[in-house]
């Protein structure tokens, strides 16, 4: 690791400011993916600035059919709000299967969808229920916010201030964990929306994508035998010594029966 | 009478240190004006290095020094050693390829040593090792085993043709040819042994610290062995005579092997501490220990069994094509033969057999002696073996091991393949076994798994391993460039306590226990009157029964009686039917303060030292059972129950037992459903990385059922015959069978470790469209 200047900044402002400053800065929250990133001096940020003083970013509530959670809520926290299981409980059972104790008492939501691991969970979650970002200066469509692999449509300067989703009717997430990372090699998140079904699936691609025809199935009956016989295309999928291409695109559809059986 | 001494679950000693975060480890060593090592490695898997610049590396903030292969070859530091001298089938002497300390003129495998960095901290050291420029020419390398073989293969060293570091043997091929010819029944399987990384939980580590005024070394090293390394250094790397040399081996957080050889970090340490004139420190990053740190296993293999109409073997033939990495490690030349192919008789009377065993060089890191160290290889060999010979028959896999095992009445039994087991009972740990795992209500849990949607499958696996290497004379004669024996000093100090001191190391066995045990059940005084200092045991009791010796003398002069006539019993010399006696502590204080005391005809004080050299291998064996359910439309299998009855001789501490049984189990598990280095053709590491690599976690197991049925050892003098591997050696062979059975029904015959949740999917998609077809046609 390289060495780095710190920045403990008070508000919103200027954290912004300080990137704007800093170009080669970057912005610290739970420090679980920035953190070994620059272990392997993949990259080697001249300034670091951290929104651990933000302490409002921390915040979950309901308002008006919208759960909003803050960019610094922990995933720990998300895990365990009583706000979030009674509004979405497939979210906070998201949340407390990502990594470990340890990484959920640091890594942040924020801090996740900004990052855009390809088999990160909370993606899953974002675009399966149609989820807003918030941001310092806009709001973002989760359809529109991750652009590709380890990218989103946030500008440089740009901080994350909070996620925002529509409250379904209906909603589950089922995981296929990588054996060793306990990423997603697999993971969907079904969702049973005021604007119809909605079908996300996060580690089988480059990005979380959603599943147009399982949604189109789904809408007329919402059962897991509406999906047999829609083959997954492999063709777009990633593939690797954990698992092929192939694999993933049947895993997809596992995952997909058991989150439907499993909607609440 | 003691409640601490052979048998009592004493809690372990060393254990408060560890738990209150005070052990001490070579990282947490810190000398004054200590520096900080970085080695540069080769990314490449085989190349020709066309120069290295020092320049800009040795002008960064900070460095001290920074060394090439053209440093270590001009002050003649010696090739890193093998301790064990294998013969092929033809006499002739095995191929050694020198193995320099940085590389000389070609680097054969990623991760191997090219420069050393010396800095005032780890930072400045890491930065300046970037800046060394390594000009390589790449050549073609050799990744996997199978390719090494192939006619036209690169070579990996050019004094090995074919890549073969020897092509050996065991056994008689005429009468296995025999045996073969009047089989009713022959049984085919080709297998992989999987590669392992041995992960111990602390990364290597080691500190050389030159002291000029006394021409002293002391190296602080990560070893499991540091009288062995000391040897190796004194007489084969460094050339110092060992009494200027010290080796301290502390705190070592787990080994698996890993930590027997000896590394080429640690000698670079001790020599640069001279050249500096001051201390110099190398800990391991984790991707190092993957690149750097011998690995396990790696073999593939092909055997053959003969059976008459009735299920009993007539005989074995093995082929094992076993891959060394790029340079022999200290011990991996012994590994594939005297430690595997002398095991391929398992626990069964075996008429015939016959193995023959290559060795490879491959452009990988070395593989050397990993948990169980060709014991697991040979295991897994004959245990996939019976049950695929049980289905082919068609006889149940409890039976045809039951007509096989060695009986009771057969000890000591002469294998085929040199060793002779001095005693065990195979039957009672196969009933124990089974019994623990409720085996007569099997059905009606594969029933309920099947309700849930799941393939239940039952796997079982009778197995032995052999322990204590021995004796010294025999290995030897095999080989063998050490001795194999064990030393103890025990000194009663003069208010009775005791320290005892030994050669053997622990690294998570709880010697520190164990052998305090060993003082309270023969003095009689509790372990807390002990402290072990550190393949001690049977020493210990040597050196004990001597101090007991010498104490009889010193009370029968205080008893006004005859030697002959004292008896020692719990902690008091007596002298025999009569109540006059004194105490332990009395004798030990008369020892050292010696008022009245046989002056003319003994020594005061009270120490003795012994040395202990087997007489045999022990051998300790049992059975392992595991359950598993798989998830058809995942692949995904759950072990879901493992009984085992291991026969590890007499038990010292059965809690200790009982936490060596279980971690082997994990391990052993981890081989066969999560574990493997994945090496490419092309030689690149590709799964170097906790991201990659697959540990077993505690979630991942069940509750192991452990049980124990002890014969003990009949030529050691406590009986014990070793417990640590176990579990690595039985249990990998139990899963696999427990897959395969439980996929059986759906036509899948085999599965290889790891058995990955993508390789069971498919294995059960190929069976599913081979029976459709089938069906179809
Ligand atoms: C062992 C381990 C296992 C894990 N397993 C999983 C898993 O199973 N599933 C899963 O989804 N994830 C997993 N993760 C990743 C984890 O969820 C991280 O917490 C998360 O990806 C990043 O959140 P963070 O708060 O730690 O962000 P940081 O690491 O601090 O930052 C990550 C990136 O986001 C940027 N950033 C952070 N906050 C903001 C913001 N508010 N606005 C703009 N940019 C911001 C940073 O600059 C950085 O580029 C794992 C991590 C580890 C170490």
């Amino acid at each position: 690791m390289k060495d780095f200047a710190f920045h403990r900044p008070a508000s919103v402002k200027d954290a912004v400011a300080l990137l704007r400053a800093h170009s080669s800065g970057k912005v610290l929250a739970g420090g679980q993916s920035l953190l070994p990133v620059l272990k392997l001096e993949l990259a080697e940020p001249s300034d670091l600035v951290s929104l651990g003083q933000l302490k409002e970013l921390r915040d979950i509530r309901v308002d008006g059919g919208k759960l909003a959670i803050g960019a610094l809520a922990t995933h720990d926290q998300v895990h365990h709000s009583a706000e979030v299981k009674k509004a979405i409980p497939a979210l906070a059972h998201l949340a407390g299967g990502i990594g470990d104790a340890q990484v959920r008492n640091r890594g942040t939501i924020g801090g996740s969808v900004a990052h855009a691991d390809p088999a990160a969970d909370y993606p899953a979650a974002l675009v399966g229920l149609g989820a807003t970002v918030i941001t310092d200066r806009r709001s973002i469509a989760a359809d529109d916010f991750f652009t590709g692999l380890f990218t989103t449509a946030l500008a440089a300067d740009e901080l994350v201030t909070a996620v925002q989703f529509p409250v379904p009717k209906r909603a589950a997430y089922a995981k296929f964990a990588h054996r060793a990372s306990k990423y997603a090699l697999v993971g969907v998140f079904v969702a049973e929306t005021a604007g119809g079904v909605r079908v996300a699936v996060t580690g089988a691609g480059p990005k979380v994508f959603r599943l147009a025809a399982y949604e189109a199935a789904l809408g007329k009956k919402l059962a897991p035998a509406s999906l047999d016989g829609i083959a997954v295309s492999s063709a777009d999928l990633n593939g690797d010594a954990e698992a092929s291409a192939e694999y993933r695109a049947h895993l997809i559809g596992v995952m997909a029966r058991r989150a439907i059986q499993a909607l609440a | 009478m003691t409640t601490q001494g052979i048998g009592a679950a004493v809690r372990r000693k060393e254990d408060r240190r560890f738990l209150l975060g005070k052990g001490n480890y070579v990282d947490d060593i810190t000398l004054s004006n200590q520096s900080y090592a970085v080695f540069v490695r080769s990314m490449y898997a085989h190349a020709k290095i066309t120069k290295i610049d020092t320049k800009a590396a040795k002008a960064a903030p900070g460095v001290l020094a920074v060394f090439t292969g053209d440093d270590v070859a001009a002050d003649g530091l010696g090739t890193l050693p093998c301790g064990w001298l294998v013969k092929s089938k033809d006499g002739s002497n095995m191929v050694e390829p020198p193995h320099p300390a940085l590389a000389q003129g070609k680097v054969r495998h990623v991760g191997d040593p090219v420069a050393m960095v010396i800095a005032t901290s780890k930072a400045a050291a890491r930065a300046a090792a970037g800046l060394v420029d390594v000009g390589y020419d790449v050549l073609p390398a050799i990744g996997l085993v199978n390719d090494a073989v192939k006619p036209g293969a690169p070579a990996v060293h050019d004094e090995a043709p074919n890549n073969l570091c020897y092509d050996w043997h065991i056994g008689d091929p005429a009468a296995v040819d025999a045996a073969f010819a009047k089989a009713a029944h022959v049984v085919d399987l080709d297998l992989t042994n999987n590669r392992l990384a041995p992960n111990a939980i602390e990364p290597r580590a080691a500190i050389g610290d030159y002291d000029v005024a006394n021409d002293h070394y002391t190296l602080y090293t990560t070893s499991q062995n540091p009288h062995v390394i000391r040897l190796l250094m004194g007489a084969f790397t460094l050339h110092v005579p060992e009494h200027k040399l010290r080796v301290v081996a502390p705190d070592v957080g787990g080994g698996f092997g890993s930590k027997i050889f000896h590394y080429a970090e640690e000698l670079m340490v001790t020599w640069a501490s001279r050249k500096l004139g001051r201390p110099v420190k190398w800990t391991a990053e984790r991707s190092e220990s993957f690149l750097s740190d011998a690995h396990g296993r790696d073999h593939v293999t092909s055997a053959k069994l003969a059976l008459d109409a009735g299920g009993k073997i007539l005989g074995l033939r093995v082929r094992t094509l076993a891959n060394l990495g790029a340079y022999l490690s200290t011990f991996g030349s012994s590994v594939p033969t005297y430690l595997y192919a002398t095991l391929l008789s398992g626990p069964y009377d075996m008429p015939a057999i016959y193995a023959e065993v290559k060795a490879a060089f491959t452009n990988t890191v070395p593989v050397d002696a990993y948990r169980g160290a060709g014991r697991p290889e040979a295991a897994y060999v004959l245990e996939r073996i019976m049950d695929k010979a049980a289905r082919q028959i068609g006889m149940d896999r409890v039976e045809i091991r039951r007509k096989n095992l060695i009986r009771v009445d057969q000890f000591p039994y002469q294998t085929q393949v040199a060793l002779q087991y001095d005693t065990g009972n195979y039957q009672a740990t196969l009933d124990l076994a089974l019994e623990q795992i409720d085996y007569p209500n099997y059905d009606k849990r594969k029933a309920a798994s099947a309700a849930k949607g799941k393939l239940r499958g039952f796997g079982i696996s009778t197995y032995i391993e052999a322990c204590g290497i021995a004796p010294s004379a025999i290995a030897g004669a095999l080989g063998a460039r050490a001795g194999l024996y064990e030393a103890a000093t025990v000194r009663v100090n003069p208010t009775g306590s005791v320290t005892v001191f030994t050669g053997t190391h622990s690294h998570g066995q709880g010697h520190e226990t164990t052998f305090a045990q060993l003082v309270a059940e023969k003095l009689g005084m509790p372990v807390d009157n002990v402290d072990a200092a550190a393949v001690g045991g049977s020493a210990v009791v040597k050196a004990l029964d001597k101090v007991i010796d010498k104490g009889k003398k010193i009370a029968a002069h205080l008893l006004e009686a005859s030697a002959g006539d004292i008896e020692f019993k719990d902690g008091n010399y007596r002298v025999v039917g009569t109540d006059r006696a004194k105490a332990f502590g009395e004798i030990a204080f008369t020892a050292y303060v010696p008022h009245n005391y046989p002056i003319e005809t003994l020594e005061p004080g009270l120490e003795e030292s012994a040395y202990y050299d087997p007489k045999n291998f022990t051998f300790p064996g049992g059975c392992h059972l595991v359950e598993v359910e798989v998830d058809p439309d995942t692949g995904v299998v759950d072990v879901v129950d493992v009984a085992i009855a291991d026969d590890v001789g007499t038990i010292i501490n059965p809690m200790i037992v009982d936490g060596q049984a279980h971690g082997g189990l994990a391990q052993g598990i981890g081989q066969a459903l999560y574990e493997e280095v994945r090496y490419d053709a092309a030689g690149q590491l590709t799964n170097g990385s906790y991201m990659d690599y697959c540990m077993p976690r505690a979630a991942d197991l069940p509750n192991f059922k452990v049980g124990n049925h002890v014969t003990p050892c009949t030529h050691n003098p406590i009986g014990v015959k070793g417990v640590g591997e176990c579990g690595a050696i039985g249990v990998p062979p139990a899963v696999i069978n427990a897959v395969i059975d439980a996929l059986t029904p759906l036509g899948v015959t085999d599965i290889s470790m790891p058995a990955t949740p993508e390789k069971v999917w498919r294995a059960i998609q190929a069976a599913r469209t081979t029976t459709t077809t089938k069906k179809g046609g």
